[in-house]
């Protein structure tokens, strides 16, 4: 059983700007929101997962968004260092709640920026991290020596997939499902020589944030509008559970953006 | 060239990040030397690259660094130079640090900041808040000046070999012998000249009396008229030769038309009295008193003559500065845009001139004498020419090269 840290949206909202997907003018409606987040809580529950919610805190809208806490492996928890003021009071909320429930908190040095799951991820034993937008590449030689595993940095270069989970996700079979074009030349070759299959995402597909997924065994849990994705990954044997997420990618997330692993690894 | 270290730790080689910050210094125009590269052994061991950046400026290197600072690369601390005070006017602290005539840099507050001018057997003294470094000679310094001391925080950057293909100065570095052919060297150097005019640069000339005392004073004045020469440096010795030639046909007496005629000493001290008598060199070309030779030519062309004194000198004629510390002064001065320089026949103005210039002018000497070639050249060993011969034909076969190449171009225009 997988177990997965979630925020209830009590406090969510567009209430500022801090990538192109967020308008205060085109606010999230709050009912269609909570609803959409019920789904998906009711839709990992069913899928055999346990969920543990941190509780929300007033003047942080964006902490539904729990992929970016920090970064779990083992009993081991790294909590972000977030780069944009409006986001770095979530870190103690996070961290405090993951240090009450029994986990070994070690934090980065506060001058390296990093946003936690949403920049890195597992792929076989490799961990992927994402820079520029976000995390610096500087956190990620933090992390690799916290860790003791081999880190792939990889420039992000369209600031509407400013994480990795945006246009990188995963496959439990080692294969990944990915944007090309969020990625510099460097970044793709990095992926493409470290990743043995990759299963391109159409722009218009990953316009609706399909690479966003939360990925369980057999089960991939993800937003609405990527036919062709889902039928590659059906192909491949997963089942595919499609969410409305339209009121979160108004802010810049989906299904993956409202998950955090607990651990993302056992172990490295 | 403005340069700064920087350091790439991690998973640099997997991430192929090495690789493209490598690519970025190159695709911006820069370029890299890798001091140090230790690659990890074990799968999640981490590699390390110190790689020294360098580019054309300093703000092309800081915008540089910027970017690549956003891919990890760190800027390595580098030790600031040693300021010490003179302690008194005229003298550097101990230990001052001495330059030599190549492009040098100090470190100052953590930045590069290059020594102007370029100036060998000099110190440097280091205005902070100006943010400037100055090569200085002891009449430079004041007391309480910050002058660079030992060798902490500088970098020199020796001239690169030029690469251009037609660069005359690519292929030959070196001195051609006495016994050895010279008009082929003689020919393409004229071209190197007519290249330097059509760019405009400043060519200068320093001349020796035995310019005229073989007779080549023609030729020089042919280069003159056909506006190869900006700058003239020479002693009072040419000086004088050259009027004495021009008002009475002798150099120091001698007449270099006639194998045998000796005409009297005393034409030479004439000379100098003449132009003390016109009120100068130039009085004595309004007055249409002197009225050919090297020197009139070059008032007439508007060549900026630098004439400097010695002890053995008789007069001197007007115009000859005396004082060897001003002489050094003006020489300086009158040499800091030059850019290519023809040492003939002279030894002291030769080695005066040459300890002066930028390592980046080109230099070409051509003396009777080899050892006087060799000192000469070894300023510049990248960018001179010595040519053991009799000064004469040597200036003849040029004038002839300058001046037919003059006529032809004309011609097809």
């Amino acid at each position: 059983m997988r177990e997965l840290l979630l925020c209830p949206p009590d406090y969510y909202g567009i209430e500022y700007e801090i990538n192109p997907w967020m308008s205060r003018a085109r606010g999230a409606e709050t009912p269609l929101a909570q609803k959409q987040w019920t789904e998906l809580h009711a839709t990992l529950s069913d899928l055999d997962c346990k969920i543990d919610l941190v509780p929300p805190q007033p003047k942080l809208p964006d902490m539904v968004f729990t992929a970016n806490a920090g970064l779990t492996v083992g009993r081991k928890f790294i909590p972000s260092n977030f780069r944009h003021k409006e986001r770095a009071d979530e870190a103690p909320h996070f961290a405090r709640w993951m240090e009450e429930h029994g986990y070994d908190v070690s934090w980065l040095p506060n001058d390296l920026y990093f946003e936690g799951e949403g920049d890195a991820l597992f792929c076989g034993d490799l961990l992927f991290c994402g820079y520029k937008f976000r995390s610096d590449i500087q956190s990620h030689r933090a992390i690799a020596d916290m860790l003791g595993c081999l880190v792939i940095s990889v420039e992000l270069v369209d600031p509407r997939f400013y994480h990795l989970d945006t246009c990188f996700c995963p496959l439990p079979d080692g294969a990944a499902v990915w944007f090309p074009a969020a990625f510099d030349d460097y970044g793709q070759r990095a992926i493409r020589e470290h990743v043995a299959e990759l299963i391109d995402v159409l722009p218009e597909e990953a316009m609706h944030f399909s690479c966003n997924a939360v990925v369980l065994e057999h089960d991939i849990v993800l937003p609405e509008g990527a036919p062709k994705l889902v039928a590659a990954l059906h192909d491949r044997g997963y089942r595919c559970h499609e969410l409305p997420m339209s009121e979160f990618i108004k802010a810049g997330g989906a299904c993956k953006c409202l998950t955090m692993f607990m651990p993302q690894r056992a172990s490295v | 060239m403005f340069s700064e270290t920087v350091e790439l730790r991690g998973h640099i080689i997997d991430s192929l990040i090495l690789p493209k910050v490598l690519d970025q210094i190159l695709t911006h125009g820069a370029n890299f030397k890798i001091g140090e590269i230790k690659i990890g052994k074990k799968r999640a061991d981490q590699s390390f690259a110190r790689i020294e950046v360098s580019a054309e400026t300093s703000e092309a290197l800081d915008e540089l660094v910027l970017r690549l600072r956003q891919h990890g690369a760190e800027v390595a601390k580098r030790a600031d130079a040693h300021l010490a005070k003179a302690p008194a006017d005229g003298v550097f602290p101990p230990d001052f640090y001495v330059t030599t005539n190549q492009q040098t840099f100090v470190r100052c507050d953590g930045k590069e900041i290059e020594v102007q001018p370029a100036m060998m057997d000099s110190a440097i003294a280091v205005d902070r808040k100006k943010r400037t470094a100055r090569a200085v000679k002891f009449f430079d310094v004041s007391k309480g000046d910050e002058i660079v001391v030992g060798h902490e925080g500088i970098r020199v950057v020796p001239v690169q070999r030029s690469t251009s293909g037609t660069d005359l100065f690519q292929f030959i570095n070196t001195t051609i012998d006495a016994d050895e052919p010279k008009s082929g060297i003689i020919r393409e150097l004229a071209r190197e000249l007519q290249r330097a005019r059509t760019r405009k640069s400043k060519i200068a000339m320093v001349a020796g009396p035995a310019i005229v005392r073989t007779g080549a004073g023609e030729h020089l004045v042919r280069l003159i008229e056909s506006r190869y020469v900006d700058r003239l440096f020479a002693g009072n010795s040419f000086a004088v030769y050259d009027v004495e030639r021009a008002l009475f046909g002798t150099s120091l007496g001698m007449n270099p038309d006639l194998a045998f005629a000796r005409g009297g000493h005393e034409n030479h001290l004439r000379a100098i009295n003449t132009i003390r008598e016109a009120g100068g060199i130039s009085a004595a070309v309004e007055k249409k008193i002197l009225t050919g030779g090297v020197i009139h030519a070059c008032v007439r062309h508007n060549v900026d003559i630098v004439l400097t004194g010695s002890i053995r000198d008789e007069g001197p004629i007007p115009g000859v500065t005396t004082d060897v510390v001003e002489a050094q002064r003006v020489m300086r001065e009158k040499l800091v845009d030059v850019t290519h320089v023809l040492l003939l026949a002279t030894i002291q103005h030769s080695l005066a001139v040459a300890s002066m210039l930028a390592p980046t002018v080109k230099t070409v000497c051509v003396d009777i004498d080899p050892s006087a070639v060799e000192r000469a050249v070894e300023h510049q060993p990248l960018q001179s020419i010595g040519l053991v011969t009799d000064v004469e034909p040597f200036l003849r076969e040029l004038a002839d090269c300058i001046v037919q190449a003059g006529s032809v171009s004309r011609a097809k225009k």
